[in-house]
């Protein structure tokens, strides 16, 4: 299994992590090893996989939660009570 | 303060009186302190500071315990030995000029030097069982939903749990009382941990005990380390356990499949640092994913950056099935092994570590070995299942760490089993 850098630019993107051409470089080079190494996983065979977990509800009420200020504390960027994000397009 | 265990120092004062009265806790920089800042050892939330506090912190404090601080880590949780931290590495107390083990380095670090009286670090694949081998102490990986996650930051929240580091198995048992248990805000814990008393537990009576050895996990181990642990092993017999060989064929692939779960999940849960709501802001030119790309580009360390592209790999179009199924088919083939596994023996013994501490910067270059080294730690996860280590003796090169794996939920068999040695 090996990758090329148009590949790991490609997936680079899909995560919306830029790179610079060194880690570019460096990542081809190991996601090479790496991948190789997870082959292995074309020999496992098939288990029956048991299912024994059951869903948690609750009602749907209203309760106590963070304040607006309290929410926007961390924001490096707020405008009129809201979170302040670059443009959509 | 010379270890570098510690990220932020504070004091955070109980909340009531309690069987932890007069106890100090460090608590891993991935665990939300409210007003106290929490960076995960990423420079993306250098300045984060969490408007409220997780679950364990909230039962820690309720249970009389001070917090001293906030305790040094891997990026996110992601490596084994503290040096992906964006605050710097930690220095191993117990074996200077070495690491401290991961991802809770600064957990095991703080206990080991006597900073704090016990710990609380998170496991995903090991993260609490190698420091705590590392670095000479005990260390308790819960059973799946044991503990509630409600605050620990995710990294990959199918696997991991929170756990307590301590000196000895007791008070590693007494901090796991205060923080086990259901908890409404996290759906994923269990009644079994309620009005537990895994402190009672801690008496070191391992008479009868049947131990088994999977040859697997040590086949791959150091000589020294093999040697201690053989030792320790003595040591248990000459108190009444019985040992025997068995066979956990599924353990082969237990890393491939534990890297690519743990990447996959890493990939989704990191999407949420996209420096709008928290985190290092990517700025206002450009547009939206362009200005996401740049944050996460500036924010996010290498380890952290290869783990999110190969899980976002792992999962996209054309790949999810020859990696992602496939690991989850072997994760189902490591349960069904340690199920049949119990069926003979009461509890699995196994080095925590195949390897002695390495030396710091050793091990930095190629992240391909640094995933080996987990071989023994990540099957545990893979299956759901409590561990604990505890230390076996020492090596020229530092301690060595045993670990016990029990069925899910019997906490008190590894807790009984691993007082017999510390």
């Amino acid at each position: 299994m090996t990758v090329d850098d148009e590949e790991v630019r490609h997936v680079a993107s899909l995560a919306r992590v830029d790179l610079d051409d060194e880690e570019v470089e460096l990542f081809v080079e190991q996601f090479g090893d790496i991948l190789e190494y997870f082959e292995a996983l074309d020999d496992v065979p098939e288990v029956e996989r048991e299912a024994e977990l059951a869903n948690v509800m609750r009602p749907d009420e209203v309760r106590e939660s963070l304040s607006q200020e309290e929410a926007l504390e961390n924001a490096p960027e707020t405008e009129d009570g809201y979170f302040k994000g670059p443009k959509v397009s | 303060m010379s270890y570098n265990a510690f990220i932020t120092e504070a004091t955070i004062e109980p909340t009531d009186d309690g069987p932890l009265d007069g106890v100090t806790v460090a608590v891993k920089d991935n665990i939300s302190t409210e007003g106290v800042r929490t960076t995960c050892g990423s420079s993306m939330l250098d300045d984060y500071v969490p408007p409220y506090d997780a679950t364990v912190v909230e039962r820690l404090k309720a249970a009389g315990a001070t917090i001293v601080g906030k305790a040094n880590m891997d990026e996110f949780g992601m490596g084994t030995t503290t040096e992906t931290s964006a605050f710097g590495a930690t220095e191993n107390p117990a074996a200077e000029g070495r690491v401290p083990g991961g991802s809770s380095g600064g957990s095991a670090a703080a206990v080991a030097a006597g900073e704090a009286d016990a710990a609380l670090g998170s496991d995903t694949g090991g993260s609490v069982r190698c420091p705590a081998a590392f670095c000479g102490v005990v260390g308790i990986k819960p059973t799946y939903g044991l503990v509630s996650r409600y605050g620990l930051v995710a990294y990959a929240n199918s696997l991991e749990q929170i756990g307590p580091l301590a000196p000895t198995v007791e008070d590693a048992a007494t901090v796991l009382d205060a923080i086990a248990g259901p908890d409404p805000n996290d759906g994923t814990t269990r009644e079994e941990g309620a009005n537990s008393n895994y402190a009672d537990a801690a008496d070191g009576d391992v008479d009868g005990l049947t131990i088994g050895v999977p040859t697997e996990l040590l086949e791959g181990a150091d000589e020294s380390v093999r040697e201690t642990f053989e030792a320790a092993l003595d040591d248990l017999r000459g108190q009444g356990a019985t040992t025997e060989e068995v066979s956990l064929p599924s353990v082969e692939t237990a890393v491939q499949a534990y890297y690519v779960i743990a990447m996959s999940e890493a990939s989704s849960n990191l999407a949420r640092f996209d420096g709008v709501r928290y985190g290092k802001s990517g700025g206002y030119e450009g547009n939206w994913n362009e200005s996401f790309a740049n944050a996460r580009e500036e924010g996010f360390g290498e380890e952290v950056k290869r783990r999110i592209l190969l899980g976002t790999y792992a999962l996209s179009a054309g790949y999810h099935d020859k990696y992602y199924k496939q690991a989850q088919d072997a994760r189902a083939w490591v349960k069904q092994d340690f199920d049949e596994a119990f069926e003979t023996v009461d509890v699995l013994a196994s080095p925590t570590m195949p390897v002695p501490p390495f030396e710091m910067g050793e091990s930095l270059d190629d992240p391909l070995q640094m995933y080996l080294a987990d071989a023994n730690t990540v099957p545990v996860n893979l299956a759901n299942l409590p561990a604990i280590s505890v230390p076996a003796g020492e090596t020229d090169e530092g301690p060595v760490g045993l670990q016990l794996v029990g069925p899910a939920f019997e906490e008190e068999t590894l807790i009984r089993a691993g007082s017999a040695l510390a």
